[in-house]
């Protein structure tokens, strides 16, 4: 299964979600919006189609690789406060070693493949267009009226 | 055709329509809109392009009723 929207996530409910009486390991991934350089948010947004039937084909991948995994991915699109999750990962399997693999294989396949974009939000006002390898791209004019 | 995150606030749209002779190709279309867009031609030659949906290399025919969209690097998470 997988989620895209504005809501904060709520990482219990999908671990309540993912594991069943069958699973006897949670492997989870949660990121955060890290406060680096005086950033106070990320806005994110998608190309939510083509985002979508990304994540889909990436949990399906999964699937192939690690059938007794069972996989949820979600992520936040939007503004997300420094400290809080954007993106949360969790595969529940029979034994540890499917659940950390199918984990570690959607978001590194999610972060390399799905369309969408990070703008940090300086607490001056200014923005910023992250790449995924964390590389600043282009300074934006600040956002906030004169 | 669509455009998204650093492109769309580079030409301050996220739609724009591109004048081109039918059928075309994603390259022609790229260059169209370099020059239909002064304020695009920061955009990399060969930018990441999906045509309905999924990815699309700069030969793919565009017939006119496709959605075509640019995409800057992805950087999820």
């Amino acid at each position: 299964m997988r989620h895209l929207g504005p809501e904060p996530l709520d990482h219990d409910a999908i671990v309540e979600r993912v594991h069943d009486a069958e699973c006897g390991a949670v492997a989870s991934f949660t990121g955060t919006v890290r406060p680096d350089e005086g950033t106070v948010a990320i806005e994110y947004s998608a190309y939510e189609g083509m985002a979508e039937r990304e994540l889909d084909a990436i949990l399906e991948e999964s699937n192939g690789r690690w059938p007794d995994a069972r996989v949820e991915v979600a992520h936040r699109i939007g503004r997300v406060p420094a400290g809080e999750a954007s993106v949360i990962v969790v595969a529940a399997a029979p034994h540890r070693d499917n659940a950390f693999a199918a984990c570690r294989y959607v978001i590194e396949e999610l972060k390399a493949r799905v369309p969408i974009w990070k703008r940090e939000e300086r607490g001056d006002g200014s923005g910023v267009w992250v790449d995924h390898r964390g590389g600043r791209v282009v300074e934006a004019p600040p956002s906030r009226p004169d | 055709m669509k455009l998204f995150a650093r492109y769309a606030e580079l030409v301050g749209a996220e739609e724009v329509e591109v004048a081109v002779a039918l059928p075309t190709t994603v390259e022609k279309i790229v260059a169209a809109l370099k020059d239909q867009y002064p304020a695009a031609r920061a955009i990399p030659e060969h930018p990441l392009v999906a045509v309905n949906l999924q990815q699309a290399g700069a030969g793919t025919e565009i017939a006119g009723d496709e959605e075509v969209a640019l995409l800057p690097p992805v950087a999820g998470g």
